[in-house]
């Protein structure tokens, strides 16, 4: 039997999105729904659509604040005289703090403010990490822009342009924070902000930065530019520790040594040794023990580049463009990359072609001779496993004499 | 053939006036003519920024966003009509 929400508007088919033991969307627009009439309205369309199987919404156009091309995400609806309220709800994306860090009354500030002038309804977060606000009108686009700014946020990235940088909790929160993920979040925020607001590149440009292999934030999957942190020296090791873990226990053979990829581990019953150099970072057995082994000390990040979700070709993983990098500040060694990957890519990029794209149709190889990047073994499609690097200096004149000579010779009968 | 950031965002204003309707002009389409126009010794990339950047503080262009961002002369949007 199908319920009614707070304005006595049947839905039933909105209905059973609220049935089962998950939270509901449906339930949380129908409470907004008693004090917003946008947010009624979005009900009573969301019923329409799921009715006929016809979408009502218009993405895109003219919208957004003074001097920004990005932040302001446009959407009306097709049916502005049955559905007024909603006839504008631009979605706005504000930039989160590094680390997704609010105070209770900062969280309270951004709901009142978006109570002042937009439907109520926010999304946190999305998944390029902004705060999201749901559903407001044009005319409210710059004042709510003025009350963001008055308590220190700023709109976040859309369109073509660098998203709003994301970065795991890093150091805040997790001792395997291999630089500060917060740190360069921000530095990269402030330093890009022309790129950011100012939409510029032939597509959409994605930093993520995660503090160790764990990867928290993804970054390998949803940014062009994942930088990851590792180490390159060993693993540490508490002997101690590792023992405890097998008397109370935990099969270190089977579980630890068993489980590693490059099986680069050995377990003695008495003590563990790690051939380092075969050590592939995946961090198995530091989530398994992590009272007794601990990434190194000399740290870093990994610098991948190319990830992207199906749109134009199919989804890509990043690959390795920097197998270790010193991420310290200034960080200008990762934005002086950052730099000359955007010169070759808005010199050469077709309209909406990802960095992942772009690397694929010229190749790696140009790819990185743009770029002036060094081939390396570590650059590869897959761990130990095809390298897709011509290693042209290998390849010297003389050998190309001889090959010829070789091949004259068999031809002669 | 040196020219200032103005003569820059006056001639992109220009440019952008004449494709209206046509054809879209992305940020990097029109940094291209430009430095294909001027040459890029008289009209680097850092110049094509700022005039950009003019040409919208002034509010004599826009960006829209079809998919990708654009450059365009602000227009009503056909969609909010209803608003």
């Amino acid at each position: 039997m199908s319920e009614t929400n707070g304005k006595g508007s049947a839905t039933p088919m909105l209905d059973e999105l609220e049935k089962g033991e998950w939270p509901s969307f449906v339930t949380q627009i129908k409470e907004m729904a008693a004090e917003k009439e946008q947010c009624q309205q979005l009900l009573e369309l969301l019923e329409r659509s799921y009715r006929e199987k016809i979408g009502h919404w218009k993405h895109g156009g003219i919208v957004g604040v003074h001097g920004y091309g990005g932040g302001v995400i446009g959407r009306y609806n097709d049916l502005p005289e049955e559905f007024p309220a909603i006839a504008h709800f631009h979605t706005l994306r504000v930039n989160m703090p590094s680390g997704w860090f609010y105070t209770s009354d900062v969280l309270r500030k951004i709901c009142d403010i978006w109570d002042e002038h937009g439907s109520g309804l926010t999304n946190m977060h999305g998944s390029t990490g902004d705060i999201i606000l749901l559903g407001t009108t044009t005319d409210e686009l710059e004042p709510t822009f003025k009350a963001l700014t008055e308590n220190d946020f700023d709109l976040g990235g859309s369109g073509s342009d660098v998203r709003t940088p994301s970065a795991c909790v890093g150091p805040a929160r997790c001792e395997w924070a291999c630089y500060d993920t917060l740190d360069l979040c921000n530095d990269l925020t402030q330093t890009f902000q022309d790129e950011l607001h100012r939409p510029a590149f032939p597509y959409k440009f994605k930093f993520k930065c995660s503090g160790c292999p764990n990867d928290c934030v993804a970054s390998i999957a949803r940014s062009d530019m994942s930088i990851i942190g590792t180490w390159r020296d060993d693993i540490r090791i508490d002997q101690d520790a590792v023992r405890e873990y097998a008397e109370n226990g935990v099969n270190i053979e089977r579980d630890i040594c068993g489980n590693c990829p490059t099986k680069c581990m050995e377990w003695d019953g008495h003590d563990l040794e790690i051939d380092n150099g075969n050590c592939v970072k995946c961090m198995h057995c530091i989530n398994a023990m992590p009272k007794a082994l601990r990434p190194g000390v000399d740290t870093g990040a990994t610098i991948l580049l190319g990830a992207k979700a199906p749109i134009v070709q199919g989804a890509q993983l990043s690959s390795v463009i920097v197998p270790f990098m010193k991420l310290e500040p200034p960080y200008d060694e990762i934005k002086d990359l950052a730099e000359r990957i955007w010169d070759f890519w808005s010199e050469n990029g077709k309209n909406r072609e990802r960095v992942g794209e772009i690397m694929q149709r010229v190749g790696m190889g140009n790819f990185l001779e743009a770029i002036g990047v060094d081939p390396i073994p570590e650059m590869i499609a897959y761990p130990r496993e095809n390298p897709y690097v011509f290693y042209e200096e290998y390849y010297e004149e003389e050998d190309e004499e001889a090959e010829q000579e070789e091949e004259e010779g068999a031809a002669v009968p | 053939m040196a020219v200032t950031a103005e003569q820059v965002a006056d001639a992109m204003y220009d440019l952008v006036k004449e494709y209206q309707g046509k054809k879209k002009l992305k940020a990097m389409d029109l940094t291209h003519m430009m430095v294909e126009r001027y040459g890029a010794e008289g009209c680097d990339k850092k110049m094509c920024k700022a005039a950009i950047r003019s040409l919208i503080d002034s509010d004599r262009c826009v960006y829209t966003y079809f998919g990708g961002s654009y450059i365009e002369l602000p227009h009503a949007e056909g969609a909010a009509g209803g608003g």
